[in-house]
């Protein structure tokens, strides 16, 4: 894997409206991969454009450069809680494109907001009732009518909310899905689950709600959801208990009673007080194909193959040598870490994000697996980057790191493959870095 | 935030109360690590409840390992019973409420959902949310973490409650809590020794040995003072001036 093209990777740079530099929250591809879209922790949404392949410039194809800046979501205050509504984005989804325009949806933990992005490079001149400056013309002085003409102008990418959908969530959003059919999507906070359609704002279907009558039994929340990539009906949700619920839209209209129960039964021999915080299911992603989906937990990725509810049929260790740490891990909060995954393009491969700005990718074919690390200092331009490995006891070789030496504040929770190709997008923090195979 | 009933004290069964003050002292490492990770839980606990929007999944996590540790401290007979009508508060199976634990974290949600979505029929305009909000009882500039979602009554059962938790949670120096809660006629367990446990960072001992059972360093002594400042501002909010 290298970072392609000419300049350093891609780094994010703050819009310095804020004191510190904005955290990248969410990161995600559209469904043609040319668009690589971010959030961050200040509300802000920016939208990287793949360079096309250039002959005069050959190592450009693969470079994304800026293509749009926009403030989805401003801080507000809920007046009544006396508490304040983060701006941070927690998850964009791309709609699939219909026409010249681009269409996604971003949220924070209380609103969904659908963004146009679209492009302008012409525009009108010789109007009429003002001047080329704008200003109005005294009417009086108009003699003749002329027909406006369209000249060319420089590239202007304009972003403006087309929907705002709010007031549908007690919880804070963690989750959101656009259905295969094009005209839904859902939205997942901690205790519900609500469709609504892309036209209306007014109002949503609680589709599941696993608030308890006597909120004193609460034991277990939403964590993610997501459709089906195929089957319009069909969605799951993990839980805070390491369970997957998928549910089927026609059974009824409250899907409370799920259609499969994915779970994997527990090892007796590694019970400990954070066996459940570890199971607990940060993400949630179906495979391209429908087939499979994949979960993540703590120190795991999970396959499921949908027909099989009893327990996975891949597990993928992402970083076991935590498993000794999990007491000082539950310390300094970072067991709540909530790492997200993804499926490349053919199924074939896994990612995911651990500590010290490293990631892993698991070949599902070959059974292999890499450590990578984001940073600066080993991602030179169209250099390899090279496999890391942690120490987990014993002597330790010369390139490998030990345990207690890795950053834990360095860690990657957002990660996004490219849909058809091998290029990848990592957050680590405040920086986005793109890598691309090197076969390409 | 305390769980209700978090320790008990054994009324009439006296042999086994000195048994388990033998067990006491000879204490392994495991309980006392076991100790630990119930303060340090606690705490955490509490400190989501300062926070401003506390991250409800979180928030369940730790409530559901304090109740492990309770569960598993009341099988080995560690736990020890609380006077008899408090223990009919409190039935075995749900030892510690979870409301009581992340009260605040809740306690926020003021609306309802539109009841009854039938068989697919348009939910009540989500817009149901906004006036069901505005009915809630007024909230308190300095308890904004701790909101009640009901009226006072609640509150009464929330003063009960940590009067249970006060009472049950034990004691060391019980005199700077004293004064505190003078109103209240119970012992009262003294933060201060959860705080700083806590704050010392008790960091390899009781980490390692509930991970491994490895043999644990004792946790490291506290002071009070440091964190009495932190403390004034959590009775403050507690005794809700």
């Amino acid at each position: 894997w290298v970072c392609p093209g000419h300049c350093e990777p891609l780094s994010w740079c703050p819009a310095g409206r804020r004191a510190c530099t904005d955290i990248i929250s969410t990161v995600e591809f559209n469904y043609s991969g040319d668009l690589l879209a971010t959030g961050d922790k200040g509300g802000r949404v920016v939208i990287f454009q793949r360079e096309q392949e250039n002959k005069s410039r050959p190592h450009s194809r693969g470079e994304y450069n800026v293509y749009s800046t926009f403030q989805s979501h401003e801080p507000e205050f809920d007046y009544l809680k006396s508490l304040e509504i983060e701006e941070k984005i927690n998850k964009i989804r791309w709609l699939p494109q219909q026409n010249a325009a681009h269409f996604l949806l971003s949220t924070n933990d209380k609103t969904i907001k659908l963004w146009k992005i679209s492009e302008r490079d012409k525009r009108a001149e010789g109007y009429n009732l003002k001047d080329e400056d704008g200003r109005l013309r005294d009417p009086f002085r108009i003699t003749a009518l002329r027909v406006p003409i369209l000249k060319p102008m420089d590239l202007m990418v304009e972003a403006s909310p087309r929907r705002i959908f709010a007031n549908a969530h007690t919880y804070h959003i963690n989750s959101i899905s656009v259905n295969s059919d094009h005209e839904t999507y859902l939205s997942a906070d901690d205790l519900r689950i609500n469709l609504w359609h892309l036209e209306i704002t007014d109002r949503s279907f609680n589709i599941v709600d696993i608030k308890p009558a006597n909120m004193e039994e609460l034991t277990e929340v939403i964590t993610a959801a997501e459709f089906h990539p195929h089957q319009c009906n069909v969605f799951v949700y993990s839980s805070s208990k390491g369970t997957i619920r998928l549910c089927d839209m026609r059974s009824s209209a409250l899907c409370d009673r799920h259609s499969k129960f994915f779970e994997e039964p527990e090892d007796p021999s590694s019970r400990s007080f954070f066996s459940e915080i570890i199971s607990s299911i940060s993400d949630v992603k179906f495979s391209h194909s429908g087939r499979y989906m994949m979960t993540r937990d703590y120190l795991s990725v999970k396959v499921w193959d949908l027909n099989m509810e009893s327990r996975p049929v891949e597990t993928h260790q992402v970083h076991e040598y935590l498993r000794s740490k999990l007491c000082s891990l539950y310390e300094n909060d970072c067991i709540f870490d909530k790492f997200e995954c993804c499926w490349n393009g053919s199924d074939s491969a896994i990612m995911t994000g651990s500590y010290n700005n490293f990631f892993r990718m698991f070949d599902r074919d070959t059974r292999r697996d890499v450590t990578l690390e984001a940073s600066r200092e080993s991602s030179k331009p169209r250099a390899s980057l090279k496999p890391r490995k942690v120490c987990t006891g014993g002597k330790r070789r010369k390139d490998e790191i030990s345990v207690d030496s890795l950053d834990f504040n360095k860690k990657i929770l957002h990660t996004a493959w490219h849909p058809v190709d091998n290029v990848i997008a990592v957050a680590a923090t405040n920086n986005l870095y793109i890598f691309q195979d090197k076969i390409n | 935030m305390f769980a209700r009933g978090l320790k008990r004290k054994c009324v009439g069964h006296e042999e086994d109360v000195e048994g388990a003050l033998a067990g006491l002292k000879t204490v392994s490492s495991y309980s006392l690590q076991r100790q630990s990770l119930l303060d340090m839980s606690l705490v955490k606990l509490q400190l989501c409840h300062m926070l401003v929007e506390p991250n409800l999944c979180r928030s369940v996590l730790i409530a559901n390992t304090v109740r492990q540790i309770q569960e598993e401290m009341t099988q080995d007979g560690t736990w020890r019973a609380v006077a008899p009508q408090a223990a009919e508060r409190a039935p075995l199976d749900r030892l510690v409420s979870t409301e009581i634990l992340c009260r605040a974290a809740w306690g926020q949600e003021g609306a309802h959902p539109a009841p009854g979505l039938g068989d697919g029929h348009t939910q009540g305009p989500v817009s149901d949310l906004c006036p069901v909000t505005s009915a809630q009882a007024p909230r308190h500039p300095q308890s904004s973490a701790w909101e009640m979602d009901g009226p006072r009554e609640n509150r009464g059962s929330f003063h009960k409650s940590l009067d249970q938790i006060f009472e049950t949670l034990e004691t060391k120096n019980p005199s700077c809590m004293e004064e505190l809660f003078s109103d209240v006629d119970s012992p009262y367990y003294d933060l201060d020794t959860v705080l700083t446990g806590m704050m010392g960072g008790a960091r390899s001992g009781p980490c390692e040995g509930l991970e491994g059972l490895a043999p644990a360093t004792p946790a490291p002594s506290s002071s009070c003072k440091s964190d009495l400042g932190e403390l004034d501002h959590v009775v403050e909010i507690l005794v809700e001036t």
